[in-house]
C-alpha cells in the first residue's frame, strides 16, 4: 500500500506500469487517473488540503479496501497546487488475483477520496476563481459501500 | 486549554488566515464555534452556517457536539472536494 501526496506531477503510464511489473500474485490490475476538464472557460484548478490529515485520511481509506477486498497492491497518487486543463490531478491502482476485487478497491476508493479525503478544489475560469461545491450525489455514492 | 485552530479553502478566506492560536475554555465544538464568531465579522461569516461546516479534531473528523477535553488541534472547512 502506497499513498503520495505531492505538488508535481507524476508520470500516469510509467506509475501503472511500474504498479504492474514483476507481480506473480495478482491477475488483475485496474488504474484510474482523474484529469482536469475543461469545464466552461476552466483554465486552472487550484487544490489546497490539510497537511498530516490528507495522508492520514487517504491511508485509513486505502486501510479499509485491503480489508474488504482481497488486494495484493494498493498505490494513490494526488496532487495539490495548481494544476492546467489535462493534467493529471490523481490516480488509484489496485492489484488483486481476480478483477471484481481490484475494480470494486478501486472505485471505493474513489469514492472516499472524493468526499472524506481533505482536498478542496478552486476552479480558475474566466468569471474568475470559484470553489467547486461538494455535490449530493458524490456524498450519497458513500451509502453503498 | 489553548488550541490551534485551522481554516481551509473559502473559511480560510473569509476568516483572513490558515491558523489561530485560541485561548480557551470551550466544552464542545460548538461552544469554541460560539467564542470564535464573536472575533471579528470574518469569523461570523465563516460561521454563519454550520450545516455546511465539517471539523476535524487532531486530524480526524468528528461531530460539533464532540468535547474537546485533550485535543490540540482543531480544523474547520467546507465539505471536502477531493479525487
Amino acid at each position: 500500500m502506497e499513498v503520495r501526496v505531492q505538488p508535481d506531477p507524476f508520470d500516469f503510464g510509467a506509475e501503472c506500469g511500474a504498479f504492474a511489473a514483476g507481480r506473480s500474485d495478482a491477475g488483475a490490475v485496474v488504474t484510474f487517473a482523474g484529469l482536469v476538464r475543461a469545464d466552461g472557460g476552466l483554465s486552472a484548478l487550484e487544490i489546497e488540503h490539510y497537511p498530516g490529515m490528507t495522508e492520514r485520511a487517504i491511508t485509513a481509506i486505502a486501510q479499509e479496501a485491503t480489508r474488504r477486498w482481497d488486494l495484493r497492491g494498493c498505490l494513490v497518487i494526488h496532487r495539490h497546487g495548481r494544476l492546467a486543463v489535462g493534467e493529471a490531478i490523481m490516480m488509484v491502482a489496485t492489484a488483486a488475483p481476480h478483477r471484481a476485487d481490484a475494480f470494486a478497491a478501486a472505485e471505493f476508493l474513489m469514492d472516499y477520496l472524493k468526499s472524506r479525503a481533505p482536498f478542496w478544489k478552486k476552479e480558475i475560469g474566466a468569471d474568475g476563481p470559484r470553489w467547486v461545491a461538494a455535490r449530493a450525489e458524490d456524498e450519497a455514492a458513500l451509502t453503498r459501500w | 486549554m489553548s488550541l490551534d485552530v485551522l481554516y481551509f479553502a473559502w473559511l480560510r478566506e473569509r476568516v483572513g488566515h490558515g491558523r489561530e492560536r485560541v485561548e480557551t475554555s470551550a466544552a464542545t465544538v460548538r461552544d469554541l464555534v460560539a467564542e470564535l464568531s464573536a472575533r471579528s465579522d470574518g469569523h461570523a461569516a465563516a460561521f454563519s452556517d454550520l450545516a455546511g461546516l465539517r471539523v476535524a479534531l487532531d486530524q480526524d473528523l468528528a461531530e460539533f457536539d464532540a468535547p474537546l477535553a485533550g485535543v490540540r488541534e482543531v480544523a474547520f472547512f467546507p465539505p471536502m472536494t477531493g479525487g
